[in-house]
């Protein structure tokens, strides 16, 4: 059988007809269907490929946490909390603009999909500038774990364990978001040619699972860093 | 000479050109390019391990200093583990056989099957410029703290090509995982499916949830080395033994990603030349998941020794001995499935028996370690060195070599020779129990591991061990001539020497570029022997 031969996408009944393929449609596969359930498949392993990434640093918090709660209650307190509380806005706003941008490539809608993956895009950049906000305030008073790392008090050592985890947790959901916004940026070029139909829109999906999974982190992160001791400040 | 009659167009010849080698996306020249960086680093692995043998062969460190010495076997750890036994068998064997035996065109992903073979270069690469710049000195287990501020050897390039080819792993066991369940051709059921591809699924599950966890961990192991953060370091309160944790939560279930696969090619080898379905099927399909999930459980049992709670040491211990019992049906089945066998001694067999052996010693001695009071006196022996090695190389390379030997007809369209073949397998199998087996004795008798002088009295043991090394050194070099030999001067094998009933079988040696003429429509189970037999009688 030849492959790579494109033929003109039937856009009522492709599966229909044996010899006519979709452009997207891979050798290797004998259907769309069947490539879109690999390829969401394959993204949902990825998923929990990440969920195991990020619980070896979670894993260190929580030992930690358990054995230095006072220095977790000081180190989350030098936390910005208005800084951070208005990211996890920013970000559960992008989800949002993500799901429409999805549902548009779903229903064919092609410059809805581009103008929703751009302000998908726009949200995260957002959140990557407010970050790196945040980390320069740190660095400005000697936060930054290592050689140079200031703190008062007695809890000092373990503070510096709570910051390095983080940066480590922080630095690699900003290293995500950076991922995402660069394949974001792909995936509504992609739109913006008018690769998608309702029949394939494969890849606006799967960009939308990853980004609402480093959303879903992000949602985690936030109370595990910037809350834990907050309700004894306030009272 | 025989002329050989190979298929006109196949997968090796469809195509000359070095870009369509290095651009491939065909699983099966996917598959030969791991075989040849595999081979390098095993060849590199040997030589180091050499180092070792020659180094031990008398009490006086006499050969090397104490320095070069612990680079010298943590380069034989790290080149073995990363860039032989994980990726041997599911990325060599496993991505040329995987899509024939589930008569799929080729894996889910074929780009990413190729990104995994870069990616898996580019980590080969920065460990191999590591070893060049002077190597590492702290064993492939990086022990925090001793890597993270006392070691000035090349932790961080090492560290960086381990974390490297961690995603090159982790491709390739999504990869399949997704093959298996979207691409199987009409009719190939679960309960059809080869147990190899049952061993590869295993494998899968353990290189998704483990791998990411040593990723991470090497990720801090550099952050805390590289700029000073503090995570495991004890001068700020940190927990050296967190890191053992994590590595071993890893470490100990990528010892089933080096074992699985093999015991997958050992089930399709035995049933083949004993013509008789192997025994008890479902069993030994679900002793594969069983074992992928059991080995997540037992990681603490290398921290017995570590200080952690005399508690949560009685449940690893416990849970260690629970992980023996699939293993245990395994190796059941498979005699059972020798019992009123028409064995046939081929080379691949005698592969297989050699693992049966070697496994059954490796499977047994890890009880002894598994139980708590004895490992206190074993931990850190030449005994363990010795288990390890049973099942590392006497089960896993072992079973490489019977699944190498099995599809290497498929691989090529080539017959080796059938005795050399036997004679390798004899040669290796006898090298390796003179070299391993007196250790054995001699982390009995207390030679602690990982040091280049020793008392006199173990001498004659270690002596044993370097001779058997050379034998097995011998082995080795048999195998590659002879099969290097096969592809220019070997009898040409037709689609099935073996008359096996695998699907990979039922199309030409070498395969079409596409795998199959048309996609297979499967009817029956995997292993219907006795059914074909009497067909043909």
């Amino acid at each position: 059988m030849p492959n790579g031969v494109a033929v003109h996408a039937d856009p009522h009944g492709v599966a229909d007809h044996a010899h006519a393929h979709h452009p997207a449609l891979q050798h290797h596969f004998q259907t769309l269907e069947q490539q879109h359930e690999a390829s969401t498949l394959g993204m949902w392993i990825f998923l929990v490929t990440e969920v195991m990434f990020f619980g070896g640093l979670l894993m260190a918090y929580l030992l930690y946490r358990v054995w230095y709660p006072t220095a977790w209650s000081e180190g989350s307190l030098e936390l910005d909390i208005y800084l951070g509380g208005f990211n996890t806005v920013v970000l559960i706003g992008s989800s949002l603009t993500m799901a429409f941008g999805v549902r548009a490539a779903q229903t064919g809608e092609q410059k809805a999909t581009v103008r929703w993956l751009l302000l998908t895009i726009a949200l995260g950049l957002t959140f990557l500038v407010v970050k790196g906000f945040e980390y320069h305030h740190k660095y400005e008073l000697n936060h930054i774990p290592g050689p140079n790392f200031h703190f008062e008090g007695p809890f000092a050592s373990q503070v510096e364990i709570f910051l390095s985890l983080y940066f480590g947790l922080t630095g690699l959901h900003a290293l995500h978001m950076i991922i995402g916004c660069v394949m974001m940026g792909v995936i509504t070029w992609m739109a913006h040619k008018g690769r998608f139909s309702p029949e394939w829109y494969t890849p606006v999906e799967l960009a939308g699972l990853y980004w609402h999974f480093v959303d879903i982190v992000w949602i985690f992160l936030f109370p595990l860093l910037y809350l834990v001791d907050r309700a004894h400040q306030l009272s | 000479m025989t002329t050989t009659i190979l298929p006109r167009v196949n997968y090796l010849n469809v195509r000359h050109s070095v870009g369509s080698w290095l651009f491939t996306k065909d699983h099966k020249r996917i598959a030969l390019l791991y075989l040849g960086v595999v081979t390098v680093a095993f060849f590199l692995g040997g030589i180091f391990a050499a180092g070792v043998r020659i180094e031990l062969t008398t009490p006086e460190g006499d050969f090397v200093s104490a320095d070069t010495y612990n680079r010298l076997f943590t380069m034989h750890g790290i080149a073995m583990v990363f860039f032989v036994l994980i990726p041997a068998v599911p990325a060599i064997l496993g991505n040329f056989v995987l899509p024939l035996a589930i008569g799929a065109k080729d894996v889910a992903f074929p780009k990413i099957n190729l990104l995994s073979w870069y990616v898996f270069v580019i980590g080969f690469l920065f460990t191999l410029a590591a070893m060049m710049f002077g190597g590492v000195d702290t064993g492939w287990t990086f022990y925090t703290p001793y890597s993270t501020s006392a070691s000035n050897s090349n932790v961080m390039l090492t560290g960086i090509g381990v974390f490297i080819t961690g995603f090159s792993s982790i491709l390739t066991g999504l990869n399949f995982m997704v093959t298996i369940h979207r691409m199987r051709a009409p009719g190939m059921t679960w309960f059809r499916m080869p147990l190899f591809v049952w061993a590869l699924y295993a494998t899968s599950l353990v290189q998704i949830l483990a791998t990411p966890v040593i990723a991470i961990t090497v990720g801090m192991l550099a952050l805390e080395r590289a700029l000073g953060f503090g995570i495991f370091d004890p001068r700020l309160g940190g927990d050296p033994v967190l890191f053992q944790h994590l590595f071993w939560f890893y470490s100990h279930p990528a010892v089933y990603i080096m074992i699985l696969p093999p015991m997958g090619v050992i089930s399709e080898v035995i049933a083949c030349f004993s013509r008789k379905p192997v025994f008890g099927y479902s069993f030994v399909a679900f002793s594969s998941l069983a074992i992928a999930v059991f080995g997540f459980l037992v990681w603490a049992h290398h921290l017995f020794v570590a200080g952690i709670s005399p508690y949560s040491a009685m449940v690893f211990s416990f849970l260690s001995f629970a992980v023996a019992v699939p293993s245990a049906v395994k190796t059941f089945n498979w005699t059972a499935t020798l019992y009123k066998g028409a064995i046939w001694w081929q080379a691949p067999m005698i592969w297989v028996f050699g693992f049966l052996g070697l496994f059954l010693v490796g499977g047994l001695t890890g009880l002894f370690l598994a139980s708590l009071g004895l490992d206190v006196h074993l931990h850190d022996t030449y005994f363990v060195v010795a288990h390890f090695h049973y099942i590392m190389v006497g089960g896993a390379i072992m079973g490489y070599f019977a699944g190498l030997h099995y599809w290497w007809p498929k691989i090529t369209g080539k017959m080796y020779s059938n005795s050399a073949a036997t004679l390798a397998a004899l040669l290796v199998f006898v090298g390796f129990n003179l070299t391993f087996f007196p250790q054995f004795i001699l982390g009995y008798l207390g030679m602690p591991r990982r040091y280049h002088v020793y008392a006199d009295e173990f001498q004659v043991l270690n002596v044993m061990s370097s001779a058997g090394a050379s034998l097995l050194g011998i082995g080795y070099a048999l195998i590659g001539s002879y099969l290097v030999y096969s592809i220019f001067r070997g009898k040409a094998a037709g689609a099935n020497p073996w008359r096996a009933t695998g699907l990979e079988w039922q199309t030409e040696s070498p395969p079409i570029p596409e795998n199959f003429v048309e996609t297979p429509i499967v009817t029956e189970g995997a292993y219907e022997y006795v059914k074909r037999e009497t067909k043909v009688a």
